[in-house]
């Protein structure tokens, strides 16, 4: 029955834009802010941005208000490792696939953007695969269902980069145990390999980036020169050699962490954040003395070798060593519920609701370079929200509406409400296309009829 | 002045076939697409081109003249995207391995190479951009009269097989020597988006993509460098020719896939990205973003083969809303983007030649004006592939590619009478059953 719903929930639902300068309070409310504590009061939206967040909000003249009484906001939930709204993921045949990105194949079509509003989810870090040592880039999108392609990008956020170590990488290189059956021969098969990998290809891009950097210095003497090839595979990493793009590493065990670190220093470069990182409790102190993030699962694991050594007090250890820690989905499903997974958090390692909601919230939205846009409810922060009737960390919290940008973008009554209407239509196009079947079939016994009268006719 | 009766003029047909002398069209309906439609009109051919056309013209004694009354005469149709021409395997050196993505059917011969797993910066995996359609041509091809028989004197075919297939030519159907039969070539290069599975690069949608926006800056690249080596070659280090770029370089406008809204957005951006002239071809769920593609200025090719169910569908599985709407509405696309303004062709895309008349109508039914679906299958395609200036409408010294329809075009019962191409005039051949032979044959432009 359940997954009926989800699937009629599929049809699009555009969101209800305010006019320009219209104002909307959400009222009667627990305001969870994650940064400013909680109370019971109002948000104050306008131009999609939060104007003020308090226990006494003055409501303007033709505001839109939306009573929330007895129910709970808090800001957008953001998922920093998802893989939905795009329509490829993995290009897998090269070690280094960083001229690939995200960004050329969003599916803003995809039916999981409005699943995942449906969780409270607002704001999404889609990543590529986890096949090369280097992947490609990743793309931070907002759950504007029913926008174009353009439209789901969340503007302004930091470009990003995914990196793979271990098993699916060197897996992809080892024979006869590749994702493709023809992946046999890619280097590496070994963890070394992989280390090697980087390493060889952060040279190749120091190189590059000295290329341009002489064709400029030629430029600026005046002095005539054709610029170097442009090389998309080598310009993302030099873009993170520049501080200007985020490393988001997918890796497992503690040793391979402490290698990617140890590259990382070598060349100059941070990693922003460890992906699923679930052995990252173990060497929770050198992860923090480089400000690096991790962003794992709450209790997922042993789905292979390298995931075994893995424990649910994992984020709260790390929090607890000063660690940046956000909880992640990696799956469209697991993505509709991070409120819980968060929760978790609580029962192993006994973080607070704050730091609890803080997994899900601002802590994302700083690995992910947005925190001055999203990931708590302040002023001046875009009125990306969700409402729960009942506490988000309870299991029992069901989102009631979702607010990106100030426009209702998910709301659970109107969504029942439509379900027969939208029914009601399928119906009639099915209808409609098997009249027509019919009256197709009928066309063509009667062109047989007439030809074997024709004389010649083949019997 | 000799009048000849249609019945004569067609026995005689073959005499002139060679070397026709002037022909007279008298009194017919001319819907001459770049002027207004003439009610009582002569057209006057002569050496292959449209010599005159009006409603007093002037007629040399020596024309054979028809009594067109009652018969509509219009620019011969342009199939806009096609392989009509092309031999089954066309000559290609890499043949991927076409596994998922939008690509075509396309049959080949022989094994699979196999892919290089080198990926230097010459590896340029799924590409014969300087593969040329006019040099493959083989005017035996059956095709060609079935599709002169559905009212078409040109078709623009292409090489369709890989990412970069090769260069299409702009072709006349006079199926005899391969030479006169290209109005203009190159006509541009088709490109698919074709992934090649996990195995080798690209092997993904964002990976071909990123691949046609590599051999692009490479293009740009070498133009700089070999500029810049023949201006002034002593003392410089000589670039390597390539001819994946040479090919691309010597295309005057690329063919993108997009059928869906999704893809149509993705390909207008990405046509601006490149900043090489682009026509779309695909075009089924343009009726969701027809301003925006108006507002692109990128033409857009539609492909006739409307979305059916597949024949063998399982009868049980209910079908998305998605599915059932495209299928419904995909023939309004033509419509919304004449309302739109934008600008459009159409191209058969696999639809039997013979059944182009029945697609066509289901697009006027879904409210697109008879005179844009003339348009769409003459002076669009003509303008579209830079060729407008000889071909696409009826005015004096054209090439004498026509139509001529006992009635119109847009009423399936009425007969397509004769076919002029270049002049000469073919009659269309009875339908011959089974069209099923046909049914494999891959035409390029389908878009998944």
């Amino acid at each position: 029955m359940n997954r009926c719903a989800l699937i009629l929930t599929a049809l699009p639902l555009a969101a209800l834009p305010i006019m320009a300068g219209q104002a909307t309070v959400i009222r009667n409310a627990t305001v969870l802010t994650v940064t400013k504590g909680a109370f019971q009061g109002s948000i104050l939206i306008r131009d999609g941005k939060i104007v003020e967040a308090g226990e006494k909000v003055l409501i303007p003249d033709g505001a839109r208000v939306v009573d929330a009484g007895g129910q709970f906001v808090m800001p957008g939930i953001i998922d920093c490792h998802s893989h939905i709204a795009a329509d490829s993921i993995n290009e897998g045949a090269v070690a280094v696939s960083s001229m690939v990105g995200i960004e050329d194949v969003i599916n803003p079509d995809d039916p999981d953007i409005y699943r995942a509003l449906a969780g409270g989810v607002t704001t999404a870090n889609v990543l590529h695969g986890s096949a090369n040592p280097i992947g490609g880039k990743c793309q931070v999108m907002k759950m504007r269902w029913g926008k174009n392609a353009e439209g789901l990008k969340f503007e302004g956020a930091m470009p990003g980069i995914k990196f793979a170590l271990g098993e699916n990488v060197k897996r992809s290189g080892s024979p006869g145990g590749g994702f493709g059956a023809t992946a046999g021969l890619r280097y590496p098969a070994t963890r070394m390999g992989v280390e090697d990998v980087i390493r060889e290809a952060f040279t190749e891009a120091r190189a590059y980036q000295k290329e341009w950097r002489d064709y400029q210095t030629k430029l600026d003497r005046h002095e005539q020169a054709i610029p170097p090839r442009r090389d998309l595979k080598l310009e993302p990493l030099v873009e993170v050699l520049e501080g200007k793009r985020y490393v988001h590493a997918h890796c497992y065990r503690a040793d391979e962490i402490l290698m990617l670190l140890r590259v990382a220093d070598d060349f100059g470069f941070k990693i922003r954040t460890l992906q699923h990182g679930l052995e990252a409790y173990k060497v929770a102190r050198e992860i923090a003395a480089e400000g690096t993030g991790v962003s794992t699962f709450s209790d997922w694991w042993a789905y292979k070798a390298e995931a075994f050594d893995a424990i649910p007090y994992n984020a709260a250890l790390l929090v607890r060593k000063g660690v940046l820690v956000s909880v992640n989905s990696d799956s469209a499903e697991l993505m509709r519920h991070l409120n819980t997974e968060a929760a978790k958090a609580m029962k192993y390692g006994g973080l607070n609701e704050t730091e609890a909601l803080s997994l899900v919230t601002i802590n994302p939205a700083k690995q992910l370079g947005i925190e001055n846009r999203v990931g708590s409810i302040e002023p001046g922060k875009d009125a990306d929200l969700t409402i729960y009737d009942k506490h988000p960390l309870s299991n029992y919290a069901k989102v009631t509406k979702v607010f990106i940008d100030g426009d209702l973008y998910f709301d659970r009554e109107k969504d029942l409400e439509e379900r027969p209407g939208k029914e009601t239509r399928k119906k009639a196009l099915i209808d409609k296309q098997k009249a027509q079947e019919k009256k197709e079939r009928k066309k063509p016994e009667q062109t047989e009829d007439k030809k074997s009268e024709e004389p010649g006719g083949a019997q | 002045m000799k009048h000849v009766i249609p019945m004569l003029l067609a026995a005689a047909s073959l005499t002139f076939a060679q070397a026709p002398g002037p022909i007279a069209l008298r009194g017919a309906r001319v819907v001459t697409v770049s002027g207004p439609v003439l009610e009582k009109g002569t057209v006057l051919l002569r050496n292959g081109l449209i010599e005159a056309v009006g409603e007093n013209v002037d007629l040399p004694k020596d024309a054979w003249v028809v009594d067109a009354q009652g018969l509509t005469v219009y620019p011969g149709l342009i199939d806009a995207l096609s392989t009509v021409g092309l031999p089954e395997t066309p000559a290609q050196p890499t043949t991927p391995r076409a596994e998922t993505g939008a690509a075509p059917a396309t049959p080949r011969g022989g094994q699979d190479l196999p892919v290089p797993l080198e990926q230097g910066p010459e590896f340029r995996p799924f590409t014969t951009t300087w593969v040329r359609a006019a040099d493959l041509l083989n005017p035996a091809d059956k095709r060609i009269e079935e599709t002169r028989s559905a009212g078409f004197s040109s078709v623009v075919t292409f090489p369709s097989t890989g990412i970069f297939a090769g260069e299409g030519a702009f072709l006349n159907l006079s199926g005899e020597k391969q030479g006169r039969m290209v109005v203009a070539s190159p006509a541009g290069q088709y490109v698919t988006l074709t992934s090649h599975g996990f195995g080798t690069y690209p092997g993904s949608l964002m990976g071909v993509i990123a691949y046609i926006r590599q051999v692009s800056f490479d293009a740009d690249h070498y133009k700089l460098e070999m500029q810049a080596y023949t201006s002034r070659p002593a003392g410089r280090k000589r670039p390597n020719y390539d001819r994946a770029v040479e090919g691309l370089l010597e295309s005057p406008r690329l063919l993108l896939p997009a059928e869906d809204a999704k893809q149509l957005d993705r390909m207008i951006r990405f046509a601006a990205e490149l900043k090489r002239p682009a026509v779309l071809y695909g075009g089924h769920q343009a009726y969701k973003i027809a301003d925006q593609v108006a507002k692109s200025g990128v033409p857009l090719l539609i492909n006739l083969k409307w979305p059916e169910k597949s024949k063998d569908a399982d009868p049980d599985q209910e079908e998305s809303f998605r599915t059932l709407e495209l299928r419904d509405r995909a023939p309004s696309s033509p419509a919304a983007l004449e309302k739109a303004g934008a600008h459009f062709a159409f191209y058969s895309g696999g639809t039997a030649a013979k059944d182009v008349r029945k697609a066509l109508k289901r697009a006027v039914d879904a409210g697109l004006t008879e005179a844009a679906a003339v348009r769409a299958l003459t002076l669009s395609p003509a303008e579209i592939y830079g060729v407008a200036d000889r071909v696409g409408s009826i005015e004096p010294g054209k090439i004498a590619n026509l139509l001529v329809v006992k009635g119109s075009l847009f009423d399936e019962k009425d007969k397509i009478q004769y076919i002029f191409i270049d002049g000469v005039k073919y009659e269309p051949v009875p339908e011959t059953p089974p069209p099923g032979e046909r049914a494999g044959r891959g035409a390029p432009g389908g878009v998944e």
